[in-house]
C-alpha cells in the first residue's frame, strides 16, 4: 500500500479517543455512489471482499488509506473479512463477545473495520458496542453472561458508516424488527510493522489529548483508574515515546523509579 | 411440583459496597416458558434497580457475594471481566 498523504492521517485527538473508546466512527466519509453500488454486490449475494470491486474500493479511498495506516501502518495484513447479515424480522439478539482469542500481545492490535452500505435505523439492529472495553482481558464468549451495560452504544446512522474497532471491543448483533435484511462488511486487518508514531503526532501531550484519555466510561466504576493507568501505557507505546505520561497523578512516571 | 419458579437477577456494581449504582444487569426468568424471550444484550438502557441494596428493598434475596479482587504483583492494574457482580433471586408464580 502506497504511503497516503499526511493530511488523511489521523490527529492526536481522534487517536486519543481510539486509545479511550477502542473504536472512531465516521459517518460522511463514503459517498453515496459507492454505498450503492456495495449494497447492490450485497443484495445480489456477491458482498464478500474478493467477490466484491465495490466493497475493496471503499478501502482504497485516500481518506480511508490514511486511518488505516495511522492504525496498522502502510503495509497492514489481510486477516479475514466477512459479510454479517440478519434477515428481516429476527428477533433474536448475539450474545456479548470479543472476536478471536484472548490476544496475549501487550499493546499491538489489530483493527476490525465495520461498514454499512445501507442505512441502519434501531429497529434495523446495527451492531452493539461497549466503549471503552478493548482493554479487557476476556474470551470470546466469556462475557455473554452479561445483556445490559451502562453506556452501551449502537452504531446507527446513515448509508455509509464505517467505524474502525481495535480488536478487543465487546460487541454483539441486534435484533432486525423491520422487512428489509441488514447488512454489515467486517474487514480484520493485522499491522504490518510496530504501531509507533503511525499517526499524526503533533500535539500527543496536549491538554485536549489529556482530557480526552483522562475521562471514564459510566461501566467501569472503581475499576476507572486501572483503565486510566492501561490507557496511557497504550498510549505511550503508540505515540513511540516511552516518557509519554497521560497517566493519573503521573503513576507512569511515579512508578519508574 | 410447586408452581413457583426461580428468576435470578444479576446486578454489576461500580464499587463492592452493595450501595452503589448498577452499571450492568441480567435477568434469567425461569418462571417464563421457553418460547417467550429472555432478556437480551441491548434491549434496555436503564438498570430495574439503582442498587443492589435497593434490589433487597424490593423483595430479592441475594445469593452471591463476589469475593474481592486479589492483585498479584506486575498485574495490578489489568483488568477482565466485571468483577463486583451480586446474584439474586426470587421465587414467583408460573407465568401465564
Amino acid at each position: 500500500m502506497a504511503k497516503v498523504d499526511p493530511k488523511y492521517l489521523l490527529s492526536a485527538e481522534q487517536m486519543a479517543q481510539f486509545v479511550f473508546d477502542g473504536f472512531l466512527r465516521f459517518d460522511d466519509l463514503i459517498p453515496p455512489e459507492m454505498n450503492e453500488a456495495v449494497y447492490a454486490d450485497q443484495v445480489a449475494g456477491k458482498g464478500r471482499w474478493h467477490d466484491s470491486e465495490a466493497t475493496r474500493a471503499i478501502f482504497e479511498l485516500p481518506q480511508v488509506k490514511g486511518i488505516v495506516q495511522s492504525l496498522v501502518g502502510e503495509n497492514p495484513v489481510y486477516d479475514h473479512s466477512a459479510l454479517h447479515v440478519v434477515g428481516p424480522h429476527h428477533a433474536g439478539a448475539q450474545a456479548w463477545h470479543a472476536d478471536s482469542i484472548i490476544d496475549a500481545r501487550p499493546f499491538a492490535f489489530d483493527i476490525q473495520a465495520m461498514y454499512f452500505s445501507h442505512d441502519v435505523p434501531k429497529e434495523s439492529g446495527p451492531t452493539l458496542i461497549l466503549p471503552g472495553s478493548h482493554m479487557r482481558r476476556v474470551s470470546n464468549a466469556s462475557i455473554s453472561r452479561y445483556k445490559n451495560i451502562k453506556g452501551q452504544m449502537q452504531f446507527i446512522g446513515k448509508a455509509g458508516t464505517i467505524a474502525f474497532l481495535h480488536q478487543a471491543l465487546w460487541h454483539c448483533a441486534q435484533p432486525n424488527h423491520t422487512d428489509t435484511t441488514r447488512y454489515m462488511f467486517k474487514l480484520r486487518l493485522r499491522p504490518g510493522e510496530e504501531q509507533r508514531a503511525l499517526f499524526n503526532t503533533e500535539g500527543i501531550g496536549s491538554p485536549e489529548v489529556r482530557k480526552i484519555l483522562g475521562g471514564s466510561h459510566p461501566w467501569t466504576g472503581e475499576q476507572a483508574r486501572a483503565e486510566n493507568v492501561q490507557r496511557a501505557k497504550l498510549w505511550r507505546y503508540i505515540c513511540g515515546d516511552d516518557r509519554m505520561d497521560t497517566s493519573f497523578e503521573g503513576v507512569l512516571t511515579r512508578m519508574q523509579i | 411440583m410447586s408452581e413457583k419458579r426461580q428468576q435470578i437477577l444479576i446486578l454489576h456494581l461500580s464499587q463492592p459496597d452493595l450501595n452503589s449504582s448498577t452499571v450492568a444487569w441480567a435477568l434469567y426468568d425461569g418462571a417464563k416458558p421457553r418460547d417467550e424471550p429472555q432478556m437480551q444484550s441491548g434491549d434496555e438502557d436503564e438498570p430495574p434497580y439503582r442498587s443492589v441494596l435497593d434490589a433487597m428493598r424490593d423483595g430479592w434475596f441475594v445469593i452471591q457475594i463476589p469475593t474481592l479482587p486479589v492483585f498479584l504483583r506486575g498485574g495490578e492494574h489489568e483488568t477482565g471481566h466485571l468483577p463486583y457482580e451480586y446474584v439474586l433471586e426470587r421465587r414467583v408464580k408460573l407465568h401465564g
